[in-house]
Formats: structure tokens, sequence, C-alpha cells
């Protein structure tokens, strides 16, 4: 796809070849750039932004969902996916409350995220601390690493 | 008017801005979203700050001129492989300008799940006072 690119374009017939050369190693060293790029950001486009780690043992997921309250959120995992459903809600205000802004918003929202690795579903805890989320899933033995000694 | 329980939540990213002052600490600052309105008597302002504990909360009014600057302290232990990752922490910031005069003494403010509530009273104004002219 690349290369057909480099030979359609219009201007290649004007310029010197070495232009075009130069051109495609500045590309190239752009497209290394940009494979070097740490934590790209690509967002599923569902509420609630998710940020997913792990380590040796477990998979964290976290989201910030502030104003929602432990028992408005209902948490499932089934095979390796973790579903976070629930309700955001504002409460209305006092009657002859004039607003200025109005930024936040309330709805309901439902989320499946599926995990990189088989889990245990048996160890899943969630926790809720000043509007994020944390689930902690504890991966299955199977696919947790093993340090292999070398006799 | 409970018209806001049906709708789906969308995705917002979370607004980062340039802060005002050059930091001495590096990390991203972000605006948080606000909900504003005032009644005779006050103003409340609530605001979405998650991840941000009380300790680290500072509400500034001075001037008619109201800061609210947060920290947020990493979620993740340094340890943790990132997979994916949708959001980004970092400070909140964001500033107002109050018409009102605020009585300073009763400012209270509340964090409950990562919102901020905020109650500015007025002041009160001196009540009008009718004045009755009496013929004689």
């Amino acid at each position: 796809m690349i290369y057909r690119r480099f030979f359609t374009v219009p201007t290649f017939r004007f310029r010197h070849p070495i232009d075009e050369l130069y051109r495609m190693r500045q590309q190239l060293e752009q497209m290394v750039e940009d494979a070097k790029a740490p934590n790209q950001r690509v967002s599923a486009g569902v509420y609630p932004l998710i940020n997913l780690t792990e380590d040796k043992d477990n998979y964290y997921v976290r989201a910030e969902i502030p104003g929602v309250k432990g028992e408005e959120l209902d948490i499932q995992v089934a095979a390796n996916n973790l579903s976070i459903t629930g309700e955001r809600k504002i409460a209305m205000e006092e009657e002859g409350a004039k607003y200025h802004r109005k930024e936040r918003e309330a709805g309901s929202f439902s989320r499946m995220i599926g995990l990189p690795g088989d889990i245990n579903p048996e160890k899943v805890e969630a926790k809720l601390d000043s509007g994020i989320l944390t689930v902690v899933v504890s991966k299955a033995e199977a696919a947790k690493p093993k340090q292999i000694s070398v006799k | 008017m409970n018209d806001t329980q049906s709708k789906e939540l969308k995705v917002r990213e979370k607004q980062e801005v340039a802060s005002p002052a050059e930091q001495t600490t590096p990390g991203l600052v972000f605006t948080p979203a606000v909900d504003i309105f005032e009644t005779e008597k006050e103003i409340t302002l609530l605001a979405d700050m998650p991840g941000v504990k009380a300790d680290d909360l500072n509400i500034d009014l001075r001037d008619n001129t109201l800061t609210l600057i947060a920290d947020v302290t990493p979620a993740d232990d340094s340890n943790e492989e990132v997979v994916l990752m949708e959001y980004e922490s970092g400070r909140y910031y964001r500033q107002f300008t109050l018409g009102e005069i605020i009585n300073q003494e009763n400012i209270d403010a509340k964090l409950t799940d990562g919102v901020l509530r905020l109650s500015l009273p007025k002041v009160e104004k001196a009540t009008p006072k009718k004045i009755t002219v009496t013929s004689g």
C-alpha cells in the first residue's frame, strides 16, 4: 500500500529522483518514530474510559466515574470479558436554582472489556475510591508467567 | 424532572489546559467539568474531580476570583505494565470570576465520590425599606 502511494505521487516526474528518495526516507523515519511512541491512546468511544494495566498476577481495570455510588454499579465477569454497567445520577437541585453552567452529564452506561488473557473468575475485586473504580482481576494460573530456572 | 435517567452517557475526553503559570513539577493539567447554579441565598458549584482526595484540593477565593487546584496521586503503582490507556490523570485547575459578593466565613466544601460541592453564600443585601409618607 505504501509503495503504491510513493509511485502515484503526481509530482514525481517533475522532481529529481533523489528528492523522492529523500522524501521516502523521511516517511520511513516517521513510521519508525510513530511505532516507538509509548502509551498511544486509542479510545473505544464507550463510557467510561478505561485504563488497563497488568502485573504478574492480576489485571487492573481503572475507570473514572465521579459521582457514581458503589451500589449503582453492576460488575460481571464472563469468560475473559468484564462488563461494567451503571448509572450516573445527578440530583435535581432545589426549585428556583438558575444555572450558569451545566457541563456535567447524567445517564446510564454499559461497557464490556475483553481481557487479553485467561482469568480466574473467582478472584475479582472491585473498589471505588473518590470517583475512581479499580477492578482487580486475577489471572488464571495457566496464564501467569512461570519462572524457569536454568540447570 | 428526572429525564436524565434514560440517556446513555457519552464519552467525553478530559479537557487538557495550558496552565496559566509555568509549573515546577511536570505533568498534565485538566479542566474539571462543572455545574454552577445560584439561588437567592447562595451560589453552588459542582465539579467532577475523580481521584482527588480532600487533602489535595485547594480552593482559593480572593478578589472575586475563585481558583480550584487539585493534585491527583497516580492510582497505579509503578510495577504495573500498561496494556491499554484511554485516559490520563493529572492535576485539575479551573478559575472563575464571581459577580456576587460572597460571605467568606460560611463557604462550605464537600468532596464525595470524586465530586466537589462548593457552597458560596451571598452576602445579605440590605433589605429594602419601605418608607411611608404620612400626610398631616
